[in-house]
C-alpha cells in the first residue's frame, strides 16, 4: 500500500519536473575532458542538455543552434557528486542550537516507519557550501536507535518545493548495529536478535495482514507502520544500510542478509577490509572514508585510511562519505572530492575514487539511471571543473543541477567578501 | 559509524560536561596552611622546592633526549624553509639533531646517510598548537577521558601533562602526518582550564621524556557557549557576561598572589605568603611566563578578552578557533596576537556559524600571525591539506597566498605562538633537525610524509613499516600505521 504511494509522489516527482524545466535552455558544454564514468573519459567531449536531462555526451554531437554554448576547454567535467551519507537539510546548526530533524523517538528503538525527509528544509544554508564541493545530490539519511528510519536522495537545485528536489524517497532503510545503548539493549546478541524479530515479524505481517487488523495475531515487535515499512526490505526492493564498524558487527550483518534474501549496504565499515574477499562475494557494498585511521573505540580498533582502497581492491562495490571528525555531514559536504584524493593517497585507482562519488553510490541505492553519470537520460548534474576535482587547487568552476548552473552564492561567501575589507560595509553584499 | 567519532570530536570540541560534581575546592595551599603541625623555623632551607611559589619553577623536568641519529643529506630537493623562498633543487644537511646546513648544495660527510628527494619537498616539522592527543587519546573511552576538570569554572592548578597518556595511539599517526611538535591543551569546559603541555611527538615511557626542554607553559582559556553551557546549572556563569565576571575576578586575586610573592621572592622575610596552584599559575601569565592560548570563536568576544588582557596587564598569545578571526583581522594584527584557526569548520554551533574558509587568508592578509590548528586527532594529521585549502580559498578572493607563505601558518607562525620560533619550525642553520620529507608539494592532497625527522633521528619511514613506531597500546590490537598491505 505504501508502495504504491512511493510510486505515485514518484511520477508526480517527475511530471514537476517537466513542468518546471519546460522553460530551461538546452546548454552545450563543450571542448572539456569529460568524465562519463559510465564510459571512458572524452577528451574534448560535449555534454548537451536539454530541458533539465543530458541528451548526448560525445565527442562529435551536433549542437542545435539555440543552444547555450558553455566553453569548457581546458578544464575537467563530471557528473554531480553524490554524497551517500548526509544529515543535509534537518537542521543548520549541529549542535546546541535549533530544531535537529533527525532522530525520531521510535518504539523501542524501532522507527522504520519515520520518513526522514518529511522534516527536509529545501532552504538550509548548508545547501549552497556543499554544492560549491560539486555535491549536486545527497542522500539525506536519518539517525539514531536500531532502526532509524527511511532515507532519501535529493538534488541540490535549490527548489523550493520538496517534491522538486527529491530523486528517490524511499531510498534505503536505515539502521545502526554498532551502539547497543542507542539501539536501547544490552548486548551485540540482544541487538541481532531484535532485528532479526523485526525481519521474522514483517514476514509474519506481510502473510497475516487481516488476522493483525483483526488482532488475532501474536504482538509484533514493531507498530504497523513500521511494518509496513520493512516489506519492501524484506521483499529485496529497499536496501536496508546497516551501519556498522567492528567485524563481528559486520559479520553478523552478512549472515542477516544471507538468512533473509535481504539486500543490505554496510555504511561505515571500519573494519570491513578485514572481510574484503566475504563482502565481495555477497556483493554488499560498503560507504566508507578515506581520512581515518585512528581506533577511537574498541568497535573502530582496525580503522585504516587504506580501507576503502583494500575493499575496491578485492572486488567490493564502495562509495565514499565522510568519516573523518568535523562536520562532514554538513557544513564541510563540500570536501567530498578530498575525500576521494585521500583513498587515491592511500591506495585506491583515481577511476574508482571518482566512481565512488558519483555511479557507485547511485548504482548501490538504485538511481544510476538518473544521477552519477554523463550518460543520455539523466539529469543534467554536471560539474566543470578548473582541474583535477580531487585537488584543493582545483574548484568547482560551474555547477549545473538539473540542467540548470546554480551560482547563488553561499552565506560563508557573504561573508568572506562583507569582511574583504574592513571596518565592512553593513549593507553589502 | 562517525557517530562514535562525532563523540569524541564533541567532548574535545564543545566539552560536553562529564559526570562532574560540585566537590570542594582542593585545599592546594603547602605552605602558611595553619593546619600543618609542623613549621620548621628555616623554611628556606629544610623545605623541598614545593614550599614556594617561584617563577619557572619546573617541578616536572624534561627528560627528553634525542634519539640516535645520523648524519644524513636529503639532496635534489625542492625545500619549503618557512624562513624565506623555496629552494628548488637543493640539499639540506642534518647533523647532531641540527640542522647544519641548507642550500642549493651542501658539502656531504662521507658517512652521511644521502637521500635523493627528486620529485620530493622538505619542510620543517609541523607543530599543531591545538591538541588533545593523550589527554583524550584514543579509544575514546570514559576512563580515559582526561582533558576538561570541569568540577569549577577556574582550574588553573591543573596541568595537562598529569593527564597525558604516552602510549595514546593517536601519536605515532601524528608523527605520520608529520606533526613533530604538540601544544597539548586542557579542554573548553572552564573559563580557565589549566596549563598546556608543549611536547615532543616522540615514544616515551613517561610523558616527561616527550615535554619539549626548556618551552614555556600555556594557559587555556575559553570564551563562550561552553563555559556557560557546562555551569550554568552548576552555580554559574550561566550567561557571557557571567564568563567576563569569572575571568576578571580570578585576574583580581591572581595579582594580589603575584604582587605578595613577588615581594616575598625579592627579599625573603618572614614567613612565605601561601601557596597557591590555583594562582600560582595565573600570577604567572602575569609576569609573562606564560602564554595565554584562548579558545574564542566570537569577534566581538575576542574584542572583550582583549580589553580584560589589558586591564590586567597580560598579553594573549594567540586565539584559538576563532572562526570570526576575519573580523577583526585588523584587530589583531595589531594587537600582535596569532589567530590559530581551522581551514573550514563551522556551523556546528551558534559561536561557529560564521566559518568561512577565506579566514586564514583574510587574518594572513591583514598582517596577523596566522596559524593552522587542529583540535583533531585525524585533521592534526593533514594540517598541510588545511593549508592547501586555505590557499584556495584566498585565491577565490583574489589574494594570493604563495607556498612559501602557507608552510609558515604550519610551522614557524605555530612554532612563534610557542615561543619556540627560535630552536623550531623553520629550515635554518642551528635549528633542531625537526624535517619531513614528502613524497610531493606537500599542497597536494595525494602526497604523503615519508619520512620524518626529530632532532635529526629519523622517527617515521613511511617504507619501513618494521621500524615504525607503535604504542603499547598499538600491539596486538591494531595493524601497523601506514604500513601498506
Amino acid at each position: 500500500m505504501k508502495r504504491t504511494m512511493n510510486r505515485g509522489t514518484l511520477a508526480l516527482v517527475a511530471t514537476i519536473a517537466m513542468v518546471s524545466s519546460l522553460g530551461a535552455q538546452t546548454v552545450a558544454i563543450t571542448g572539456g575532458k569529460v568524465y562519463p564514468v559510465s564510459g571512458p573519459p572524452i577528451e574534448g567531449g560535449t555534454v548537451l542538455m536539454r530541458d533539465g536531462k543530458i541528451v548526448a555526451v560525445g565527442k562529435d554531437i551536433a549542437i542545435p543552434g539555440d543552444a547555450q554554448r558553455v566553453d569548457a576547454t581546458g578544464k575537467w567535467v563530471t557528473p554531480g557528486l553524490i554524497d551517500a551519507n548526509t544529515n543535509l537539510g534537518f537542521g543548520d546548526v549541529g549542535f546546541s542550537a535549533g530544531q535537529r530533524e533527525l532522530r525520531a523517538k521510535g518504539h523501542d528503538g524501532i522507527a522504520a516507519g519515520f520518513q526522514v525527509w518529511l522534516g527536509f528544509n529545501t532552504q538550509s544554508v548548508m545547501i549552497a557550501p556543499a554544492r560549491e564541493g560539486g555535491v549536486t545530490s545527497v542522500v539525506a539519511a536519518p539517525s539514531g536507535g536500531l532502526v532509524s528510519g527511511q532515507a532519501a536522495i535529493v538534488d541540490l537545485n535549490g527548489a523550493l518545493a520538496l517534491t522538486d528536489l527529491l530523486v528517490k524517497a524511499p531510498a534505503t532503510m536505515v539502521a545502526q548495529i554498532e551502539d547497543n545503548d542507542d539501539a536501547k539493549v544490552g548486548a551485540s546478541g540482544e541487538l541481532i536478535g531484535r532485528l532479526r524479530d523485526l525481519l521474522e515479524d514483517t514476514k509474519t505481517y506481510m502473510r497475516r495482514k487481516s488476522d493483525f487488523e483483526r488482532a488475532q495475531t501474536r504482538p509484533f515487535v514493531a507498530t504497523r507502520r513500521d511494518l509496513e515499512a520493512m516489506i519492501p526490505v524484506v521483499e529485496g526492493r529497499e536496501t536496508l544500510t546497516l551501519i556498522a564498524d567492528q567485524a563481528a558487527e559486520i559479520r553478523e550483518a552478512l549472515s542477516i542478509a544471507k538468512d533473509f534474501g535481504i539486500k543490505i549496504v554496510i555504511a561505515g565499515g571500519a573494519e570491513a577490509w578485514t572481510m574484503a574477499d566475504k563482502l565481495a562475494a555477497a556483493k554488499v557494498p560498503v560507504l566508507t572514508g578515506a581520512e581515518n585511521n585512528i581506533p577511537g573505540s574498541f568497535s573502530t580498533l582496525g580503522m585504516r585510511q587504506e580501507n576503502a582502497g583494500l575493499l575496491r581492491k578485492a572486488g567490493v562495490q564502495v562509495a565514499l562519505i565522510g568519516n573523518g571528525a568535523g562536520d562532514e555531514e554538513l557544513f564541510n559536504i563540500r570536501n567530498l572530492r578530498y575525500e576521494a584524493g585521500n583513498a587515491v593517497a592511500y591506495g585506491m585507482t583515481w577511476d574508482d575514487a571518482l566512481r565512488s562519488i558519483t555511479l557507485s553510490p547511485a548504482e548501490i541505492y538504485g538511481v544510476s539511471d538518473k544521477v552519477g553519470s554523463l550518460k543520455a537520460g539523466s539529469e543534467g548534474n554536471v560539474v566543470v571543473w578548473s582541474g583535477d576535482p580531487f585537488e584543493f587547487s582545483s574548484r568547482a568552476e560551474q555547477v549545473f543541477v538539473r540542467g540548470k548552473k546554480i551560482d547563488a552564492p553561499s552565506r560563508q561567501d557573504m561573508l568572506a567578501k562583507r569582511y574583504q575589507t574592513l571596518p565592512p560595509k553593513y549593507n553589502t553584499p | 559509524m562517525r557517530k562514535v567519532v562525532f563523540a569524541a570530536a564533541f567532548s574535545v570540541l564543545a566539552c560536553s560536561p562529564a559526570k562532574g560534581s560540585q566537590a570542594p575546592a582542593p585545599k592546594v595551599s603547602a605552605t602558611g596552611d595553619s593546619t600543618k603541625p609542623k613549621v620548621t623555623k628555616d623554611t628556606t632551607t629544610t623545605a623541598g622546592r614545593g614550599a614556594f611559589s617561584e617563577p619557572f619553577a619546573d617541578p616536572f623536568p624534561s627528560t627528553y633526549k634525542p634519539f640516535p641519529s645520523k648524519t644524513t643529506v636529503i639532496r635534489n630537493v625542492t625545500i619549503l624553509t618557512a624562513a624565506g623562498p623555496r629552494i628548488t633543487n637543493g640539499a639540506i644537511l642534518l647533523k647532531d639533531g641540527k640542522i647544519e646546513s641548507v642550500g642549493a648544495s651542501v658539502n656531504a660527510p662521507a658517512d652521511a646517510v644521502v637521500i635523493d628527494g627528486k620529485g620530493k619537498f622538505v619542510t620543517p616539522g609541523i607543530i599543531d598548537v591545538h591538541s588533545h592527543l593523550g589527554v583524550y587519546p584514543a579509544p575514546g573511552v570514559e576512563a580515559n577521558s582526561d582533558g576538561n576538570e570541569m568540577v569549577r569554572p577556574v582550574t588553573a592548578y591543573v596541568w595537562a601533562e598529569h593527564s597525558v597518556w604516552p602510549q595514546d595511539p593517536q601519536f605515532p599517526r601524528n608523527l605520520a602526518g608529520g606533526v613533530t611538535t604538540l601544544q597539548v591543551l586542557p579542554g573548553s569546559g572552564n573559563l580557565i582550564g589549566g596549563r598546556s603541555a608543549v611536547l615532543k611527538v616522540v615514544p616515551a615511557r613517561t610523558v616527561q621524556g616527550m615535554k619539549f626542554p626548556g618551552a614555556k607553559y600555556g594557559l587555556k582559556m575559553a570564551c563562550g557557549e561552553n563555559p556557560k553551557r557546562v555551569y550554568g546549572n552548576k552555580g554559574g556563569p550561566m550567561t557571557r557576561m557571567g564568563n567576563v565576571a569569572g575571568y576578571r575576578t580570578a585576574w583580581i586575586e591572581a595579582e594580589q598572589y603575584r604582587r605578595k610573592w613577588d615581594k616575598w621572592n625579592a627579599d625573603k622575610k618572614g614567613d612565605p605568603p601561601a601557596r597557591d596552584l590555583n594562582l600560582e599559575t595565573l600570577a604567572e601569565v602575569l609576569r609573562g611566563d606564560i602564554l595565554v592560548h584562548n579558545h574564542c570563536y566570537r569577534a566581538d568576544e575576542m574584542a572583550q578578552m582583549i580589553d580584560i588582557s589589558h586591564e590586567f596587564g597580560y598579553k594573549i598569545r594567540a586565539f584559538h578557533h576563532g572562526v570570526e578571526a576575519y573580523k577583526i583581522a585588523d584587530l589583531l594584527a595589531k594587537e600582535g596576537i596569532g589567530a590559530a584557526i581551522w581551514a573550514d569548520w563551522g556551523g556546528f554551533k551558534m559561536e561557529a556559524l560564521d566559518g568561512i574558509r577565506a579566514n586564514l587568508a583574510l587574518t594572513q592578509q591583514a598582517g596577523a600571525k596566522t596559524i593552522v590548528h587542529s583540535d583533531d586527532p585525524s585533521g592534526s594529521q593533514r594540517l598541510n591539506q588545511e593549508a592547501a585549502k586555505g590557499i584556495a580559498a584566498g585565491k577565490e578572493l583574489g589574494i594570493d597566498i604563495s607556498e612559501d607563505q602557507a608552510i609558515k601558518w604550519l610551522t614557524i607562525n605555530p612554532a612563534w605562538a610557542l615561543d619556540l620560533d627560535s630552536k623550531i619550525g623553520s629550515l635554518e642553520a642551528g635549528k633542531d633537525a625537526d624535517v619531513v620529507l614528502w613524497s610531493g608539494d606537500p599542497f597536494s592532497v595525494y602526497t604523503r610524509a615519508e619520512k620524518v625527522w626529530v632532532d635529526g633521528a629519523l622517527l617515521f619511514d613511511r617504507d619501513d613499516a618494521a621500524e615504525q613506531w607503535r604504542t603499547d597500546f598499538d600491539l596486538g590490537y591494531v595493524p601497523a600505521v601506514g604500513g601498506a598491505q
